[in-house]
């Protein structure tokens, strides 16, 4: 994608950051206030970056979004859709029926009855019963009369065969026509109870994935942008507007992933550690391979435990808005003046001591007036910016690979807090355009496909297995957007399971292409 | 008799407490905890009984699940498995089963009688056969003292029963429960053989439900008050503080089916300077520092999150986890040297004896022990407001 213009835009809770690049050239950066439509605030930001530059709409090839939109939707019980959740499972798994451990009033919004039904296969792919298709269209017929117009479907080892949740869903288009369908298979991992739910909460966002894709579009229109829309996945990748429609919960966990994304990018690091300093918080993560390390245990949304793969970031209270007590010893956040930093700092003209003021009177960053800070106690400011830094190390420290130094990249406005080399790093790098990594991640984000599946080497061999995997994972990615020719292989990764017999491996493939153009 | 009724909430403590008494191994109490609690919510109860309270004569049959971890995260319960060996056992022995009871308290099995006890009415046993995790059916103080090898039982979810009749040794059980348990999808529920209620009060590690309360109330509570998780279980539970720092370097592979590997911890705070290097298989088995042993199998090995108390499985190990290390002394009836052939240091390969820490002190059972009230009407209160859900 040389040469293509493209503005990536990241929506964070405060400000909206947008980036317009040509291929790999940043060419302008703009912060706007986030509006509480999120599509004001986008097309402001667009418009505003647009015009740092003297372009038009029509110039732009492509435009990538980050937002947590729907992860709002789903704290805030805002705009969900009643789901039919449909468990082919046999006599299997009935001890814990579907959202047996949701809050109960994020489960009283969603459930719109749950049918336990024949189906479902053993980790070797042998069925445990028929699929029930008398018992699915009933499901169906009580989904009709209760208007539900969502159903998340989830068998046992759908992710070893995933026939049955196929023909699940085909039986419920045909019984409930126009219905949103979410399968657990191509949304979530191995886990039964925790794939369900991560199917569940992407069936109840399928409306408002629809109305939001549609207000982007229409404020695409009025901006006279005629290119493709994508909005970014928790893993840093793109999918396209129509996917988003279909899976709005990969967009759940997108917020730190753009700014390590950025990080990379901006360095040409591949793997480093990332400070993200804001205004409130710090998030700290680790790049491998150039993309986000993931956690090992699933992200917990909206107190639903699902078994999505997010970025493993450590997050606490040190930004830019910092306040900074004196009173009873010196004490740093975590509480912060937030939005209204550029009033209540001192160096603005307010009356709150923060940890920004501490960095100007130090003299790492130019802003306000820094004569008002000239009563600040010299050794004060010294023990502050050490109290950040050991803060800081302590948390990388933890979230490091291993004990040897690795490179470092400080992004965010925030970021100026640090001074010098961190300890446990072998460089500290704050790049040109730091303050908008995110926007930026956004903009060169790639398009990936993503397979888990338990595989039985019963009958052939382990070359076919991984192949067929990577194959599928490539389809995935040529699904959601990707150029063909492009596509190459991120990650591989295969585990034996303890106590199995049949030689069974557990097989997770990633690729990753770049848009098509 | 003194009985403790189970609340929610002390299901929430007795999973996080089994957790820790998994020294590393014995697979997440968690999905054990909701089935646990979702029997609660139909109005059922589950009744705890003291060892020293059971009749001599009666019977009592061990519980749990059997299997690949990865399985059973998948294919879950259906809920009647317990049920099914119990009632397969009952009809072979020709007697009906009085009360249930763990084998190992350690991990996800702690809670795994607690089910079909609420369904069936029975009361569980305050005690188990390990005192923690093992990896092998019969590393129970119940083995060791002799229980028989037959029958056992195996169900699964779909209503497949198998009995063993006859086995030669509990290693040939184990070899034929395993088999079982492949052709059944690889997850099952077993049961070994029926133990007169004379046999578990000798035999079995009392108050062991008790102590995983206890262990889980103590780190809520220090939670709750924000204060030290670690010092509260030390203060309260007993045991030594081996180390607290942070991993610096964790080894793992998969080998015949268990989990083998070490990992390396560097103090922190008032032990920096210090190092300790531990040897895993499946669970914690032996501590070292510059060259010496600390803490070794049977001992309780147990990890947590500084911060948290959170118990540390073998898997959840990385570079740079904050967690401290207890050893809690084994059971008395673990230390024998008829039970050391089983599971001292030797049974897992060393070329050592065992030389203990600490002295063991039985866990006394919870406060909570109460005289059954009289009247029967609060009981079928309960019943009458749980069966809304």
């Amino acid at each position: 994608m040389t040469g293509l213009l493209r503005i990536g835009v990241d929506v964070g809770g405060t400000n909206t950051d947008a980036a317009l690049l040509r291929g790999t050239e940043v060419l302008a950066t703009v912060k706007t206030a986030t509006t509480a439509d999120v599509t004001g605030g986008v097309a402001a930001a667009i418009r505003a970056v647009l015009a740092a530059e003297g372009m038009t709409g029509t110039a732009v090839g492509a435009v990538m979004i980050g937002t947590t939109h729907f992860l709002n939707a789903l704290v805030e019980r805002r705009h969900l859709q009643r789901t039919g959740v449909l468990r082919l499972c046999g006599r299997a798994t009935r001890a814990l029926p579907p959202m047996i451990d949701w809050p109960d009033d994020l489960r009283g919004l969603i459930d719109g009855g749950a049918f336990l039904v024949d189906g479902g296969v053993n980790y070797d792919g042998a069925p445990i019963a028929p699929l029930g298709h008398k018992a699915i269209r009933e499901a169906c017929r009580t989904w009709r009369a209760a208007g539900i117009g969502a159903v998340a479907i989830c068998s046992v080892f759908a992710l070893v065969d995933a026939r049955m949740e196929e023909d699940a869903a085909a039986i419920v288009a045909e019984e409930l026509p126009g219905a949103a369908i979410s399968l657990s298979h191509r949304i979530g991992r191995t886990g039964l109870l925790q794939r369900e739910s991560a199917a569940i909460l992407n069936a109840s966002l399928h409306r408002i994935g629809q109305e939001t894709v549609a207000a982007f579009r229409a404020a695409f229109a009025g901006l006279g942008l005629t290119c493709p829309l994508y909005l970014t996945q928790n893993d840093g990748t793109l999918m396209s507007a129509d996917y988003a429609e279909r899976f709005p919960v990969f967009t759940i966990a997108s917020g730190p992933t753009n700014s390590m994304r950025g990080a990379a990018f901006l360095t040409g690091l591949s793997d480093a550690a990332v400070i993200d300093i804001g205004g409130t918080t710090t998030d700290i993560g680790v790049l491998v391979g150039g993309f986000p390390r993931s956690r090992s245990e699933g992200a917990v949304i909206a107190g639903v435990r699902t078994n999505f793969r997010v970025p493993d970031v450590f997050s606490f209270g040190l930004g830019g808005g910092s306040l900074v007590r004196l009173d009873g010893g010196l004490r740093i956040g975590p509480d912060s003046v937030g939005f209204h930093l550029p009033h209540k700092a001192i160096c603005f003209g307010g009356d709150t001591l923060t940890a920004t003021d501490i960095a100007v009177a130090a003299g790492l960053v130019t802003l306000g007036d820094p004569s008002r800070l000239k009563q600040l106690d010299a050794g004060m400011v010294r023990a502050a910016l050490a109290r950040m830094k050991a803060d800081v190390e302590a948390v990388l420290d933890q979230m490091k690979p291993g004990p040897e130094p690795i490179p470092t990249v400080l992004v965010g406005g925030g970021s100026v807090l640090i001074d010098g080399l961190l300890d446990g790093t072998s460089q500290s790098l704050r790049p040109d355009h730091f303050g908008s990594a995110n926007a930026i991640g956004a903009a060169i984000a790639q398009v990936s496909g993503e397979v888990d599946s338990v595989v039985s080497l019963e009958g052939r061999s382990r070359e076919a297995a991984l192949e067929g995997v990577v194959a599928e994972a490539r389809r995935r990615a040529v699904e959601a957007g990707a150029a063909e020719a492009t596509v190459t292989l991120a990650e591989i990764d295969e585990t034996p399971l303890s106590y199995l017999p049949g030689n069974a491996i557990r097989i997770t493939a990633k690729v990753v292409g770049e848009l098509v153009a | 008799m003194k009985t403790w009724t189970l609340t929610e909430s002390d299901i929430d403590r007795i999973a996080l407490g089994a957790g820790i008494l998994g020294t590393g191994g014995g697979g997440n109490p968690y999905l054990g905890s909701l089935m646990t609690k979702a029997q609660l919510r139909l109005g059922r109860t589950i009744r705890m009984i003291r060892p020293a309270d059971l009749d001599p004569g009666a019977q009592v049959l061990a519980l749990g699940g059997i299997g690949a971890p990865t399985v059973g995260i998948e294919k879950m319960e259906e809920g009647d498995e317990g049920v099914r060996v119990l009632r397969a056992i009952e009809k072979f022995a020709g007697r009906p089963v009085d009360a249930v009871i763990a084998d190992e308290i350690g991990g996800s099995n702690g809670l795994a009688p607690m089910i079909t006890a609420a369904k069936l009415g029975l009361p569980v046993v305050d005690a188990d056969g390990m005192g923690r995790a093992f990896p092998e059916v019969q590393m129970t103080t119940f083995f060791i003292h002799g229980q028989a090898s037959q029958p056992a039982a195996l169900a699964d979810a779909l209503g497949n029963v198998l009995i063993v009749t006859a086995a030669t040794s509990p290693e040939m059980l184990e070899t034929l429960m395993r088999a079982g348990t492949v052709a059944m999808g690889c997850t099952a529920h077993m049961s070994t053989a029926p133990m007169t209620g004379d046999f578990v009060r000798r035999y079995g590690v009392p108050h062991t439900v008790s102590q995983a309360w206890t262990l889980g109330d103590t780190v809520m509570a220090a939670r709750a008050a924000k204060t030290d998780p670690v010092a509260a279980i030390l203060r309260r539970a007993g045991g030594t503080s081996l180390l607290h720092g942070k991993v610096t370097d964790i080894a793992r592979r998969i080998d015949t089916g268990f989990v083998r590997g070490n990992l390396t911890v560097t103090g922190l705070e008032d032990c920096a300077g210090r190092s300790l290097t531990i040897d895993i298989q499946n669970e914690y088995l032996v501590a070292r520092e510059a060259g010496s042993i600390l803490a070794m199998v049977p001992d309780l090995i147990c990890i947590c999150d500084s911060e948290t108390g959170r118990p540390v499985t073998t898997e959840e190990l990385r570079y740079g986890l904050r967690i401290s290390v207890i050893a809690i002394p084994a059971p008395a009836l673990l230390r024998s040297a008829k039970a050391l052939r089983s599971v001292g240091p030797r049974a897992f390969g060393y070329d050592f004896d065992f030389v203990p820490l600490g002295v063991p002190t039985e866990a006394p059972p919870v406060a909570a022990y109460q005289e059954p009230e009289p009247a029967k009407t609060s009981t079928q209160r309960h019943v009458q407001s749980g069966g809304l859900s």
